[in-house]
């Protein structure tokens, strides 16, 4: 299990990053955390001919949280996302789910970005950019575009990012007022992929009736799987909604495959009872975030 | 093949030495450190980033050594298990692993102790969820966890006895 | 008193070195060592058409290839069946390279070695092997209907197939007893693969001394002598000219019983071929479909009981499935079949086991070795019996225990070291009792009812088990008291993780009555001892240890007579304390056992002060004898052996509290506690290591671990993301009380420990999900996904 040769590129500006990704285009294969990447070569299961390894270009290791969201650096790590107040503050669920992305020690070195731009759909922050409507930033020598989460996520493990391109931040926004999020995953073991998992978004009206619901499924499709719920939650304060119909709101619009975990009948089922508890999380947080106001 | 024979030379401190090496850019750093440093504390159990067998600390933080190149942290500073102990003394960490029975074969060991050195660092008095949670990317197949986690918390009462903490000498990024 | 130590908490003396990074493991040795990797099969059955080896040629750094048609004379020739047994008809072993056919995925077929694994990975990547695929096997029910075979030569690919049947004392069979019994029950079980895993895989590290014409190999093994014996005769070396060390070894827990693999006898060869270092380390990938697995049975069970609950008669039908080759023999399913009996006595008996090729990984012994299957088999058995009776779990297992005066009890079955099988000791009720205690059986229910209030459902589990340990035939210990006054204690089998040095070392400073800190201790070393069988069954504290605690008995005879001569006392007046011999009330009038390790051994040349004392003009030595007397031998040491007449039986009973989830089918272990009896604790902590170890490795059979053949033969979970090994997050607290009856069979009074904790684990939990969902459980392991398809089921 030792990767197999590649020549190595070693930039430390984005701008020097993006000629060597436009020097070796399809060839070329971007190195952040390399928590997922380099598993995958030292399996000898992808086998670049070139690497161009970021971990110098200190301009991307940026975390900015504003009150319309948090934009993170593609050198900003797992660890220090779930640290950061500021972000924390802004956008109480990226540290919800941070949490829960493999083990504090892998966190140490894999990137944000990078657990966007490897789009397992099973994986934590997908879910999350997904549900919040966020974008991912790609940067080409000579250009740059914001692609939205919908259109990000194109496959199992496919993302838009082009030969040639460099996701350098990707956007969380922030939700609007009285909003409360939450991440509920059931996995096999602690910190491994979820078998089945939901980032849920509440926001209340001014009667602190649910006004607005979504979740984000996680291993249910080839991508996150979106699911707006406001309707099965009827305007209700979360105490009357009817959950079981939200549950089944949610089972109706999933399709999920069995694999030696678990079969597509548990999937189906436990991604409806994680969708009410998350539901029910972000509804209780957004209360919380309401009374503070 | 050129990929291969083109060397990089890499330099580190590991364990407060500068040590260097010329060698290709896919070596892993735990072959860097076991085979072209010949620091063989450091384990290797899966090479794919689960077992945490290979756990060293990169600028005091834990990562695995397996899911690194060594190219990549050139000029970085790396301790490892080989440099846990100060003045041939061993560390609260170590000391407590022995105390409480923490380990049996001793192959998953030196990624708990830096898993666990780093941890006492950031949390001198963890709770037993903290201390678990703190433990729980490092598989071992020996010892049941149980004296492990005792061992944790062990070494934080030593660590506090001796007001030595053994995160100090590590620099922090 | 320093010397009393037997029986303490003695903190390990190996833990310094492991600590600090100064362990030696099989990849730390031979630097500069040339690195080997093996192009392994990736087809499950498959002919060999053509090996294309060309591309690889051009590898910098290649140093060789070799396939099967390269290697000579015995190395050709298959492996070693090294358990022949009768049943086993059928035997085949794999060649080192694959000859022809390859029958499981990871194979070994083409052996490259290269300038360092890198570019030996490398090589074996540009291999091309032309197979033409052949039908695969994979089930070990499909298989038994024989449709397609994995050895052409092997008819239903049965490989064994054997029946031992018990009558009752009434002489009525099994099907009889059943049959005249008040009621009957019949049902299938299943248990599915698992893997011995340690965190080391294997190594070999080889040497050739072309000067001396000898060979020094390392392995992470659990046998060295046993290798040595194998890589001499595979090689055509003469024994005394190969060396075998295990250095320090990361896990074995049984896969590194087998012996030799295709790697340990290839890597000496190519080292002596090459005369070169060699090395293979094995990778992860590698040892999860070249190394072995375990445990996967379908069994059948018939029982007739009477409305106490005793067992009137009970019938077992076990298919086992043994993988591609049979290298360990049989013994897996003969444990299985005999132990399954426990700390039971039953009316009559029969088992039937047939032992089934499939194109997977071999199937040897993983700790437990067959026993977590049996015990799963009884204890579900039991708890059927007790549900159909509405009877209290624990009162029909007490039903038909042997009671504590009935040893020696004899099972009237033959056991896996070909010998009776008759436990020596034993205290059941009393563990029972103790347990029942430990885990607050008699108050659950009320705990059960309070939890039903806030919506839970938690429930209770209950196994029992009785564990041979401790086979022979033998082990040897040999203990020598230089003149320095150290001890050093060699023994032969390996050690990986035991704690073999702290534990042999408080035997000898307690037989020898010297400090701790002057013995040493070395294992699996062939310079140092020669002849031994092996770290398995949990026998190396019955069988080294007491062996080394005989050993110790002749040096201490050997020092009180010279001691005696030289303070002219009588020897049965002399006691040794802290290193110093004495007349026992005259402190005064002592030796140091370093002078009678000196006065041992007669000098002509003397190399310091004290060996002075030796000489021949030091007046020591009666003028009227000869310096070495008839039937002495110089020095003060000593060597014996231990073979017991059979083997001593541990047991234990558990109990676990689990919790499941009404909604997401998730499973909690709240509570696991543990009765162990294994006879004299020598260390109570290492022991109390040994049953968590046990017991975590347990939990991962029960509920997480499982090997996922699909129908073309490829194993789908061959990593550790998907191989569920428990992290410290899915292992309960294990709370322990130990009972202590002694083994009349050895000196020591000690039995095995190393395997229990993990023996019932499966059937305890079994029974606890049982409990809280009203299911019955008769496959394991069980996930979520699983518990939630019976719910379902049950529903409707």
């Amino acid at each position: 299990m030792k990767p197999p040769p590649f020549e190595y590129h070693a930039p430390v500006s984005v701008d020097e990053a993006l000629a060597a990704l436009a020097e070796t285009g399809p060839h070329g294969k971007v190195l952040a955390g390399g928590q997922s990447l380099i598993p995958l070569l030292n399996m000898r299961l992808a086998a670049p001919s070139h690497l161009v390894d970021i971990n110098r270009v200190g301009e991307l290791n940026t975390i900015a949280a504003r009150p319309g969201g948090v934009r993170v650096g593609a050198l900003a790590r797992h660890a220090a996302v779930e640290r950061s107040a500021e972000a924390a503050a802004v956008l109480p669920l990226l540290r919800q789910a941070l949490a829960l992305v493999a083990h504090p020690v892998i966190r140490n070195r894999g990137t944000v970005v990078g657990s966007l731009v490897h789009a397992d759909p099973s994986a934590e922050m997908p879910a999350v950019l997904a549900l919040l409507g966020g974008s991912v930033r790609l940067a080409r020598l000579g250009g740059e575009r914001e692609v939205a989460a919908a259109d990000f996520f194109t496959g199992p493990m496919e993302s838009a990012v082009e030969p040639g391109e460099l996701a350098v931040s990707a956007f969380f926004p922030a939700p609007p007022p009285r909003s409360g999020t939450a991440f509920q995953e059931v996995a096999r073991r602690h910190g491994d992929y979820a078998v089945a998992g939901m980032a849920a978004l509440v926001t209340l009206d001014e009667d602190l009736r649910i006004a607005a619901a979504r979740v984000a499924c996680v291993s249910v499709g080839p991508a996150p799987v979106v699911i707006d719920l406001s309707d099965a939650c009827d305007r209700r304060p979360a105490a009357s909604v009817p959950w079981d119909a939200v549950a089944a709101a949610v089972r109706d619009r999933i399709d999920p495959d069995g694999d030696i975990h678990a079969t597509a009948e548990y999937r189906r089922h436990l991604t409806g009872v994680l969708a009410v508890r998350a539901l029910k999380d972000a509804a209780r947080n957004a209360g919380t975030e309401a009374a503070d106001e | 093949m050129s990929e291969e024979t083109t060397r990089h030379l890499v330099t580190l401190v590991v364990n407060g030495v500068v040590r260097e090496a010329a060698v290709p850019a896919r070596r892993l750093l735990s072959d860097f450190l076991r085979h072209d440093l010949g620091l063989t504390g450091t384990h290797v159990g899966c090479e794919h980033g689960v077992c945490g067998a290979c756990t060293v600390l990169l600028d005091g933080e834990p990562v695995r050594s397996c899911l690194t190149f060594a190219v990549t942290v050139d000029g970085h500073e790396i301790t490892t298990v080989e440099g846990l102990a100060r003045d041939g003394e061993p560390s609260p960490v170590q000391r407590a692993f022995t105390e409480c029975h923490g380990l049996q074969c001793g192959f998953c060991t030196p990624g708990f102790l830096c898993t666990v050195t780093a941890f006492l660092r950031d949390n001198p008095a963890p709770t037993e969820e903290e201390a678990l949670e703190a433990v729980s990317g490092n598989l071992c197949r020996c010892t049941g966890y149980q004296n492990i986690i005792k061992a944790v918390h062990r070494a934080a009462e030593i660590q506090a006895e001796t007001q030595v903490r053994p995160g100090d000498r590590e620099g922090r990024a | 008193m320093t010397t009393k130590l037997f029986g303490e908490p003695v903190q390990r003396r190996e833990d310094a070195r492991l600590v600090t990074g100064q362990g030696r493991y099989l990849d730390d040795l031979g630097p500069g060592a040339l690195a080997a990797a093996f192009v392994r099969s990736p087809h499950a059955h498959a002919r060999i058409k053509d090996i294309d080896v060309s591309a690889a040629l051009d590898v910098e750094g290649l140093v060789a290839v070799y396939t099967w048609e390269d290697l000579p004379g015995a190395l050709a020739e298959p492996l070693p069946l090294l358990i022949p047994h009768p049943a086993l008809t059928h035997g085949r072993t794999a060649y080192p390279l694959a000859k022809d056919i390859v029958r499981h995925v990871g194979e070994p077929v083409v052996m490259v070695v290269a300038a360092d694994r890198y570019l030996a990975e490398d090589a074996c990547a540009l291999i091309e092997v032309e197979y033409e695929f052949l039908k695969p096997v994979v089930g070990v029910e499909e298989a038994a209907q024989g449709v397609h075979l994995v050895h052409e030569d092997v008819p239903g690919n049965v490989g064994a197939h054997l029946v031992q049947e018990v009558p009752s004392r009434e002489g009525r069979s099994a099907a009889e007893a059943i049959d005249a019994a008040p009621n009957r029950l019949e049902f299938r079980l299943d248990i599915e693969r698992s893997a011995s895993m340690p965190l080391e895989g294997r190594g070999v590290y080889a040497r050739w001394d072309a000067d001396d014409g000898s060979l020094r190999v390392y392995s992470s093994t659990q046998t060295s002598t046993s290798v040595r014996m194998a890589v001499a005769a595979k090689l055509g070396l003469p024994l005394p000219k190969v060396e075998v060390i295990a250095p320090d070894v990361g896990g074995g827990f049984g896969v590194k019983i087998v012996h030799p693999w295709p790697e340990e006898i290839l890597v000496p060869w190519a080292a002596r071929t090459l005369g070169r270092e060699v090395k293979w380390t094995e990778d992860r990938r590698e040892h999860f479909v070249s190394s072995a697995h375990e445990r996967a049975q379908v069994q059948h069970v018939r029982v007739g009981f009477d409305d106490e609950g005793h067992v009137l008669g009970l019938d077992v039908t076990i298919l086992h499935d043994h993988g591609a080759y049979t290298p360990y023999g049989i013994i897996v399913p003969i444990i299985t079949s005999t132990q399954l009996l426990g700390p039971y006595k039953i009316g009559a008996y029969r088992v039937e086991f047939s032992s089934i090729y499939t194109n997977t990984v071999q199937v040897t012994p993983y700790r437990g070795a067959g026993r977590p299957q049996g015990v799963f088999c009884m204890e579900r058995t039991l708890d059927r019996v007790a549900a159909y009776l509405g009877k209290d779990r624990t009162e029909v297992r007490a039903a038909n225990f042997i009671g504590p005066d009935e040893f020696p009890y004899d099972q009237g079955l033959i056991f896996q070291d070909g010998r009776p099988l008759v436990y020596d000791s034993g205290n059941y009720p009393e563990s029972l009792r103790m347990l029942k205690e430990l885990i607050g059986w008699d108050s659950f229910p009320e705990m059960k009812a309070r939890a039903a209030a806030e919506g839970r459902r938690i429930g209770i589990g209950i196994g029992c088990y009785v564990e041979g340990t401790g086979v022979g035939p033998y082990e040897g210990g040999h203990v020598q008291v230089t003149s320095d006054g150290r001890v050093h204690v060699s023994t032969g089998l390996t050690s990986q993780g035991q704690g073999h040095e702290t534990v042999f070392a408080q035997i000898a400073a307690t037989e020898l009555g010297v400090p701790i800190e002057r013995v040493s201790v070395v294992t699996g070393d062939t310079r140092r001892f020669g002849y031994a069988v092996g770290t398995f069954a949990s026998r190396a504290a019955v069988m080294s240890g007491n062996a080394i605690a005989l050993a110790c008995r002749k040096v201490r005879e050997k020092a009180l007579r010279i001691a005696a001569d030289a303070l002219e006392a009588d020897p049965r007046d002399l006691e040794i304390t802290d290193g110093i011999v004495h007349v026992a009330g005259t402190p005064s009038a002592s030796i140091p056992l370093a002078t009678v390790a000196v006065l041992s051994n007669p000098l002509r040349y003397a190399f310091d002060e004290e060996t002075k004392r030796a000489t021949q003009f030091s007046g020591t030595s009666a003028p009227d004898r000869p310096p070495v007397d008839e039937g002495e031998e110089p020095g003060l040491e000593g060597r014996d052996y231990y073979s017991p007449i059979r083997s001593t039986f541990a047991s234990g009973m558990h109990a676990a509290i689990v919790e499941t989830d009404p909604e997401t089918a998730e499973i909690t272990i709240l509570r696991y506690a543990v009765v162990h009896d294994c006879g004299k604790l020598i260390n109570p902590m290492i022991v109390e290591g040994q049953i968590h170890g046990g017991v975590a490795q347990g939990v991962g059979g029960a509920l997480y671990e499982k090997m996922v053949y699909d129908e073309h033969g490829q194993l789908l979970n061959a990593s550790f993301m998907d191989f569920l090994m428990p992290y410290a997050t899915e292992v309960p607290r294990i709370e322990t009380a130990h009972l202590e009856t002694p083994s009349p069979l050895n000196p020591l009074g000690v039995k095995g420990a190393g395997e229990a904790g993990v023996i019932p684990v499966s059937a305890v939990i079994a029974s606890a999900i049982e409990d809280a969902e009203g299911i019955p459980i008769d496959r394991m392991p069980i996930s979520p996904s699983d518990l939630h398809t019976l719910r379902l089921r049950l529903a409707g």
